[in-house]
């Protein structure tokens, strides 16, 4: 019984690693060690426990926005000002980005951090979902920031905290890609 | 809205009251266009920060730098168009609710810098009963340059964020901006004490 309950299913393996933590603590640590304070977001599902303990700890400055591009502004203000961001979305919310990344983030050199839960992949049951998400990397690409998508809890922290340093290091935006692989994604249940 | 009792004012004899009264080293966000144009003909401060586009982001900029540096008083200005772009971030100011943060929106009702077409609100939406509406309380139109110069005071002390209206005309900004945006961007940073001039 006891060897029984100690065996990890598939499901809990893909969420938690050797040291026992969950991608969203993961995250968390790793904005906490670089100093990332001011988390605003625009929820999805898929982040709903990071969100949660992002707003239970006192460290981060963590709060809605309407918008994601609000939330682009506002961390871009914070950065200016002395403070390092990150900003939480799911793909359809960076899909609205392409303006205010071309006319803001990049030409003034703003080390963004944008924390992206990835939907339309990999049991995506919604189309519309679906097609926007393919509009994602080559918006990234077309405006060369770098990118990096994450599907392994035990790569999880090396890339989010080496992003971090990267992108405070040479002023430069970056977008992490929480996978459905890493996250289990949302699915069709019914 | 054609009933209200506002003058209408020059945007840039307006922007140049506003930075005439900083003494401070408060920071200014200008929003894109004419409403930065005319912060940057009112005479260049290194705590300026000239925003060359993502349209209806003065506001949020401000509340970013107002958020981290709470002991400066940040000010934004911001076109009606502009905001008509972005009015959610009217509901996260009035939550957040920053004390230092005055915005001033400048409103002729029309995108000036496009050829002078009327924006949709024209004649239909009141902004500052908007603002109101969002759960911004200090949301008030400027009567004429002097109320305009007393509401800027009176935002200096008061307990939450500060939304000026102020009703312009047709013109075009006076200067034009030298756009270099990683200049802006780091003298605007030397000028708020977070980095050094080298």
């Amino acid at each position: 019984m006891a060897l029984a309950d100690g065996r990890a299913s598939p499901q809990t393996s893909l969420n938690h690693g050797a040291d026992d933590k969950a991608w969203d603590a993961v995250v968390l640590q790793a904005l906490k060690r670089n100093d990332v304070r001011l988390v605003p977001y625009v929820p999805d599902r898929v982040l709903t426990t990071l969100i949660k303990s992002l707003h239970a700890d006192p460290f981060f400055t963590t709060f809605a926005t309407a918008r994601e591009e609000e939330a682009v502004g506002i961390v871009t203000g914070a950065w200016m000002g002395g403070q390092r961001g990150a900003i939480l979305m799911q793909t359809s919310g960076f899909a609205t980005l392409a303006n205010v990344l071309a006319s803001l983030v990049v030409p003034c050199q703003i080390p963004l951090i944008m924390i992206v839960s990835e939907r339309g992949t990999l049991g995506e049951f919604n189309y519309g979902q679906s097609l926007v998400c393919r509009t994602m990397r080559p918006v990234l690409e077309s405006l060369a920031v770098e990118h990096h998508t994450m599907t392994r809890l035990d790569e999880l922290d090396f890339i989010v905290d080496r992003s971090i340093k990267q992108a405070v290091a040479t002023q430069a935006p970056v977008a992490l890609i929480l996978s459905p692989l890493l996250t289990g994604g949302k699915v069709f249940e019914r | 809205m054609t009933t209200r009792n506002t003058k209408v004012m020059d945007r840039f004899d307006v922007t140049s009251r506003l930075v005439r009264k900083l003494t401070h080293e408060e920071a200014v966000i200008g929003g894109i266009g004419n409403t930065n144009f005319d912060l940057w003909a009112a005479g260049p401060r290194p705590q300026n920060f000239y925003m060359l586009g993502s349209m209806g982001l003065a506001f949020p900029i401000a509340l970013g730098v107002a958020l981290v540096q709470p002991r400066r008083r940040v000010f934004a200005l911001e076109g009606d168009g502009s905001l008509l772009m972005q009015l959610g971030c009217l509901t996260t100011i009035a939550t957040l609710a920053p004390k230092n943060l005055t915005m001033i929106l400048m409103d002729n009702g029309s995108y000036q810098i496009t050829g002078g077409q009327a924006t949709p609100a024209a004649g239909v939406a009141d902004l500052m009963a908007v603002a109101i509406g969002c759960g911004l309380s200090s949301s008030v139109w400027a009567a004429d340059e002097e109320d305009f110069d007393r509401l800027v005071d009176q935002s200096l002390t008061a307990p939450g964020p500060t939304l000026i209206g102020v009703r312009i005309d047709d013109k075009p900004g006076v200067g034009a901006t030298r756009r270099d945006p990683v200049q802006i961007r780091e003298r605007f940073m030397i000028g708020l004490g977070v980095r050094q001039a080298v």
